[in-house]
């Protein structure tokens, strides 16, 4: 069996380790052949359990609604960034790149919708696309709690995709994180440059997320859900591995 | 392997042939390299007849030498600048240049490491790829300025082409759990690079359409065709919502697109000499 684990939602304390949890089977999905072929069949989709926390599932699927909460997360950050004038004493270099941030990771998102609502056919199998966020720890006013904020969530997205890439099984989803994830990291170098600025020039790729082998961080979603979870409002779970 | 030898084998799709076969192309290929090299043809024009192959899937060994290939390539572009002197007045440029050069050096150790006896030998480059660049300042007649936006001028083309080649091969790696994530891991660090030295130049650290970018020479635009797509899993990415995440620009931006291993091959072949 696979072991599940919680995500930390606030005050919300839900799932810790839950043997007994749901299996549902017949689930297997076919592909609509509006967006890609096919899924594996031995996909678990999501699944809301009984106590309203939704299983991202596992697969090619768990990794679609997975990644989703992370797009979903990104683009309501540097929507705020963006919708709140940003921070006072942001240059105009700065301003133009989270603009562009703004702009990519919603349109990820987006993506992310389409792709999901097109290969998952059962609604009750899509992680929502309304997904709350608390960003109370963040100071939209302030540039280095913003731009703080955004490095953490760009180093943790490459981290994420690259973790998760294990999880695929089909080639062409495979292809699509790599199309992402490539730009995730042009984004976390942007923002690690800014912030370093003359002080550490190596910063786009410090030694602090590319390793001595010169690679970069791949993180398991356990990992992941450290790091970005305190942001989710809306309780999910996942498998970890996510296999 | 003879690097030749393994460009044949990449570039072709006679893997599944006799030996005998495979090394009637040997010469072939070998004198389409050298040409390439000499008359400096555009990026990507050097390509040889055969159609686009596709590496096999799990066919670890052809997947990592071509990485290989390509890290050998950068690992010694970014010691030779560095040893040049063209970077001494700049030591922005200096630290990233150390930066990077430290990361391909890496690579090209790990995927030794990872290759063992299959690993090809390193070639032998030329990276006036004929005499139309003199990045490093060896001619008398070069002036540093120009020499310094040569070196970041290829700099850029080969993280952006690294990026590209990296992603072309992922899908093939399905299966092959550590060996897939290692070159995803490698992918997300080239593609920082190629961020980081975009910005040293006065671009943004993303790609436009298929835009190579201010000051870029049109012989550096196969690293950028194709990169104008915007059906991404047959979904229209201009068509997701409007407003401006969903403008051309915002939705090419988004989305790097994947090289085939030949496009690859054919661009680090200008700057193979043997």
């Amino acid at each position: 069996m696979k072991k599940k684990k919680a995500i930390e939602v606030k005050t919300q304390t839900v799932g810790r380790n839950r043997r007994n949890f749901l299996k549902v089977s017949g689930l297997a999905l076919a592909g609509s052949g509006l967006l890609l072929a096919s899924c594996d069949n031995d996909d678990d989709g999501g699944y809301m359990m009984p106590d309203g926390t939704f299983d991202l599932g596992s697969g090619d699927v768990g990794v679609l609604n997975y990644a989703y909460a992370l797009e979903q997360l990104e683009a309501a950050f540097y929507t705020n960034v963006v919708n709140g004038s940003f921070y006072a004493s942001a240059s105009s270099e700065e301003k133009a790149i989270l603009e562009a941030l703004y702009n990519h990771e919603v349109n990820h998102r987006e993506w992310f919708k389409a792709a999901i609502g097109a290969n998952v056919p059962n609604e009750s199998m899509r992680l929502t696309s309304d997904l709350e966020f608390d960003f109370s720890s963040v100071d939209f006013s302030s540039r280095d709690s913003v731009l703080g904020t955004a490095q953490v969530l760009e180093d943790t997205g490459v981290s994420a995709y690259n973790g998760a890439g294990i999880y695929i099984q089909t080639p062409l989803y495979l292809t699509l994180a790599g199309k992402i994830v490539s730009v995730e990291a042009r984004h976390a170098a942007a923002i690690r440059s800014i912030i370093a600025g003359e002080a550490d020039y190596k910063a786009f790729a410090g030694d602090d997320v590319v390793d001595s082998n010169g690679l970069d961080l791949a993180r398991t979603p356990a990992e992941v859900i450290d790091l970005a979870g305190g942001f989710f409002v809306t309780p999910f779970t996942y498998k970890s591995p996510m296999a | 392997m003879n690097i030749i030898k393994f460009l044949d084998e990449f570039t072709t799709e006679r893997l599944q042939e006799p030996v005998s076969s495979r090394r009637a192309m040997l010469g072939q290929l070998g004198s389409i390299t050298k040409k390439a090299a000499m008359v400096a043809v555009p990026f990507g024009l050097a390509a040889t007849s055969t159609k686009v192959h596709a590496q096999e899937s799990g066919d670890v060994p052809a997947i990592f030498n071509l990485a290989l290939t390509l890290e050998y390539l950068e690992a010694e572009f970014y010691m030779k600048a560095l040893d040049s002197g063209v970077l001494s007045n700049n030591a922005r440029a200096r630290a990233i240049y150390e930066q990077i050069s430290q990361h391909e050096d890496a690579h090209v150790e790990f995927l030794k490491a990872a290759l063992g006896s299959a690993a090809v030998d390193k070639p032998t480059f030329d990276f006036t790829a004929g005499g139309n660049f003199d990045p490093f300042m060896e001619s008398a007649g070069t002036s540093m300025d120009t020499a310094y936006t040569q070196l970041l001028i290829l700099a850029q083309a080969f993280e952006d082409t690294g990026v590209r080649a990296y992603k072309g091969q992922a899908a093939n790696l399905i299966g092959q759990g550590g060996l897939l994530t290692a070159a995803l891991q490698i992918h997300s660090v080239e593609a920082r690079h190629a961020s980081e030295i975009r910005r040293l130049r006065g671009l943004e650290g993303w790609i436009t359409g298929d835009t190579r970018g201010a000051g870029m020479p049109e012989v550096t635009q196969a690293v950028y065709n194709g990169e104008d797509n915007i059906s991404q899993g047959g979904v229209d990415v201009t068509s997701l919502g409007s407003g401006s995440p969903f403008s051309f620009e915002s939705a090419t931006q988004a989305y790097d697109e994947p090289m085939t291993g030949e496009t690859a091959t054919t661009i680090a072949s200008l700057f193979i000499q043997s």
